[in-house]
Order: structure tokens, then C-alpha cells, then sequence
């Protein structure tokens, strides 16, 4: 009979041992060592039956196909436009996939110029993580005004709460237009004022996102700095 | 005239008092702060980012490139002129090769993982130390690994085997001193470090290898500890 080591929602170190016996399954973020399975780096064990997981906490943002992202342009090419997307590689959006149609002895900077943020769509991953992006599809486009500041890309999931419940309740109480993307990078638009609440606010959620009860205290927290009355978003 | 004690009143197989912490340098995407007696090391890890110079890409994984530095006012005796000198370069490459069999840096091809190790106070046992911090720096960094990393050194002083060296035991002169700084991996206890200055026979060294994989799986629960206490989840 098999034997689980950890409790679900704890902390796994790199190599803890989490079960013994062949009755658990070792699935993302674990490997298998004879009879027993243990954690491939720190993360929040999370167990399924009889599946064990490890998520990661930390670490650079790892491309997926199909997450909206804010990326910065940070090189024009002969087809295309080089973006940092907060991660261990580069993105590339082609002439092809940024508008309907540009001709070839077009000037590009006209587009998208170099330090320019745009929300983006991955298209793309290969093996070799070569990242392609596109800009056709809804929501996509370029960000002008406001401003960009970095989070962990761990934590975006607690920043954008359950269905969106925690980014509307920060647009609400603050009046900004907020945009997170899945690569940890925010972007606010609102006035200057309310810019720095929304960031403190961000930064607070970053910093005791593990910390139960996160809702009630960012609420707590933007009636006290905006001096007004605030309610929990609800989502159906 | 026998080492019957030792200089600092601790047991022969004592470490020093040993003080970790995580996530110290904010800016970087993991951190570690490891106090060993009187040596205090930072490690900080950026990465896994883009390489350069470029020839020295490998497309089927991540290259690991540890830097070690003791600061101009961090020994006891002259200024240490900064930079990398011959001794500063070994240490960093058997940093590097004693913590490769632990990470796993096969899903980041072309890119590489920085690991700076900085010495502000030193009281010998520093490349040692420097192993622990980098260990637990690259755990918080969210690099994936099989495992982590301790190391100590154990040493001969006249007669006596005696666990992590302090200066004076170091420059020991009533008798022949030996060095041995060595880093055991926590899950396999593979050796992964093992060097040595001075002379041991046969018989006292394999001892001391004993004596070393129990101080480090010691160290190794003081790292973890240390790890856990960032990310624990809080319940009020």
C-alpha cells in the first residue's frame, strides 16, 4: 500500500520525497525514483486522486499557445518586429500576422516602432521555443498612454481572481482601465492618482497571494486608500 | 602538542551556527542569503535568459555559468583585489560542476542560467558555503531540479578529524592540516564536490566523507526550512 508524504497545498522542495509505493501517479513538476515519487522543483503540491503534482511559485514566465500577453518591441526586422515578453525567450510577430496587409517596401516603424507595448496573442510555440505572435483576433491591439509594471507571472491567476472578480473590483474602486497579461506584465490607464493605488494594490496582492482570506483584504485596502465604499465583485 | 580541542570550544563534528534565508535580493529571480560562523555568502540567480556570446549556444539545453567573487574588505588580512583571479575562476567552475547533477536544464534551449556568488565576510569555508547559497537560490529561482545541494568541509587538524574548518583551524601550525571541501547531493548522496589541500590517509578520508554526508543532510534541512518559510501558506 502506498504512502502519501505531504499534505495537499504545501510547499515541496526540490527532490522531497512526496509519496512511497507504485499506487501514486507522478504528473507535472514530479518524476518517479524506483517506488517513490519525488518533487522536480519548488512549487505547491497539489494532489488529484491519485495524481501528485508539483505547481511552481517562482520562475520566469514559460510561453503557452494561446495566452494574451504584453510585450514590448524591442527590435524592428527585414518581415517583422522582434518582442520582449517578460520570459527566457524572445517573441517574433510577422508582417503577416500584424494587419491585414503591408506592402513589402513598407516602413514598419509606421506599425509598431521600437518601445511600443502592444497586447498580443501567442500563436505559436516550437520545441526550440521560437515564439510566434499575432496581432488578429479580439482584444489585440497597441497600448498607448498609461503605464506598465511587472509581476510575478506565478501570481497573475490571484491578480485577475476567480472569473475576473479581483481585476474588476480594482477597475471599480479605482476607475482605471487595467489589462493583465499572462506573462506577468500589467498595464493601467487611468488617472495618475489612481495609477499608484492600482499599483500598491498589485504589489500587495503579490506579495500575500498565499495568504488566505485575499479578497476581504484588498477590499479592506482600497476602501482605505480611495476613501469609498467597495463590493466585492460578484461573477456569475 | 595534540588538537584535544578545538579553538572555537565546538564538538569535532559540529558545524558552525548557520543562519539561510530566501529571496534577499529583489531584483533578481532568485535569491539566498547563507551565514556559516563568520563566512556569509549571496547568491543570486537571473535566469534562464538569452546567451551571449552566441557561439557558446546550446540548442538541447541551458548552460550554467557560476561566478564567484570575495569583496575587496571581506578578509581578515589585506584588501582582496576585486574580480576574477585564478582562484576565483576554479572556485566557480567546481561550483558549477557541483551543482549540474541537481538541475535540469533540458526544457531551455539557447539559453543560459547566471549564478553570482558574493562574499561580503569570509572565515574559510567559503567555496562551501557558496554551493549552499547557490543551491537554495536556484530552487527559489524556480529552476527545476531532481534535488539540492549541501557542502562543508571537513578537515584533518593534527590528529583529529573535525567538521567545517574555521580561518584558525585552516592555518592550523601545531600540526599537518588537511582541507576537504565536499557538497553531497540531499536525494542520492552522490558526492558532487571533493577537493583537498594537505595531507590524510586512506582510512581517515573515507571517515571524513561519512562525517561530511551527515553534516550536510543537516544543512541540507536548514535549506529547506529556509525555502519553505518564504512560500508557506499562511492560514489566519
Amino acid at each position: 500500500m502506498g504512502k502519501l508524504l505531504v499534505e495537499d497545498k504545501t510547499i515541496a522542495t526540490p527532490g522531497e520525497k512526496l509519496a512511497e509505493g507504485m499506487d501514486f501517479l507522478p504528473d507535472e513538476g514530479t518524476f518517479r525514483e524506483k517506488d517513490k515519487i519525488l518533487a522536480a522543483g519548488l512549487g505547491l503540491v497539489s494532489i488529484n486522486g491519485r495524481l501528485i503534482k508539483v505547481i511552481p511559485v517562482s520562475g520566469r514566465y514559460l510561453p503557452n499557445r494561446g495566452d494574451v500577453i504584453i510585450g514590448k518591441i524591442t527590435d524592428i526586422l527585414m518581415s517583422g518586429w522582434t518582442i520582449d515578453i517578460n520570459s527566457s525567450y524572445n517573441a517574433i510577430l510577422s508582417v503577416k500576422e500584424a494587419t491585414d496587409f503591408i506592402r513589402r517596401d513598407a516602413d514598419l516603424t509606421k506599425y509598431y516602432d521600437i518601445g511600443d507595448y502592444i497586447i498580443t496573442k501567442i500563436v505559436m510555440v516550437t520545441s526550440q521555443c521560437l515564439v510566434d505572435v499575432s496581432m488578429k483576433g479580439p482584444g489585440v491591439r497597441k497600448l498607448t498612454g498609461g503605464r506598465v509594471i511587472k509581476v510575478n507571472a506565478h501570481k497573475v491567476p490571484r491578480i485577475i481572481g476567480k472569473r475576473g472578480s479581483m481585476v474588476s473590483m480594482i477597475k471599480n474602486a479605482t476607475e482605471c482601465n487595467i489589462i493583465v497579461g499572462q506573462n506577468g506584465v500589467v498595464w493601467i490607464n487611468g488617472s495618475p492618482e489612481n495609477e499608484i493605488i492600482v499599483i500598491n494594490t498589485i504589489r500587495k496582492i503579490e506579495q500575500e497571494a498565499h495568504i488566505s482570506g485575499l479578497t476581504e483584504r484588498i477590499r479592506e485596502f482600497l476602501e482605505k486608500t480611495t476613501k469609498k465604499k467597495i463590493e466585492i465583485v460578484k461573477v456569475e | 602538542m595534540a588538537y584535544t580541542k578545538r579553538n572555537d570550544g565546538r564538538k569535532f563534528d559540529e558545524t558552525r551556527p548557520i543562519e539561510a534565508k530566501v529571496g534577499v535580493i529583489k531584483r533578481a529571480d532568485g535569491s539566498a542569503y547563507f551565514k556559516i560562523g563568520k563566512t556569509i555568502a549571496y547568491a543570486a540567480v537571473y535566469g534562464p535568459r538569452e546567451l551571449y556570446p552566441r557561439f557558446l549556444k546550446n540548442p538541447e539545453g541551458s548552460m550554467l555559468r557560476c561566478h564567484y567573487n570575495m569583496m575587496p574588505f571581506s578578509s581578515v588580512g589585506d584588501r582582496v583585489r576585486p574580480g576574477a583571479n585564478r582562484r576565483a575562476k576554479e572556485i566557480a567552475m567546481v561550483t558549477d560542476k557541483s551543482l549540474l547533477p541537481v538541475v535540469e536544464l533540458g526544457n531551455f534551449p539557447n539559453s543560459v542560467v547566471d549564478v553570482f556568488i558574493e562574499l561580503p565576510q569570509t572565515d574559510a569555508g567559503t567555496r562551501c558555503a557558496g554551493i549552499c547559497a547557490a543551491s537554495m537560490a536556484l530552487a527559489d529561482a524556480g529552476i527545476p531540479m531532481k534535488g539540492m545541494v549541501a557542502a562543508v568541509s571537513i578537515g584533518r587538524v593534527d590528529d583529529k578529524l573535525v567538521v567545517d574548518l574555521d580561518y584558525s583551524e585552516e592555518s592550523y601550525e601545531g600540526g599537518t592540516v588537511a582541507d576537504i571541501p565536499m557538497a553531497v547531493v540531499s536525494t542520492t548522496e552522490e558526492i558532487s564536490l571533493l577537493q583537498m589541500d594537505g595531507e590524510i590517509s586512506k582510512e581517515q578520508l573515507k571517515t571524513a566523507v561519512e562525517m561530511a554526508k551527515q553534516a550536510c543532510s543537516k544543512i541540507d534541512k536548514i535549506q529547506r526550512d529556509a525555502l519553505k518559510k518564504k512560500y508557506e501558506v499562511k492560514n489566519e
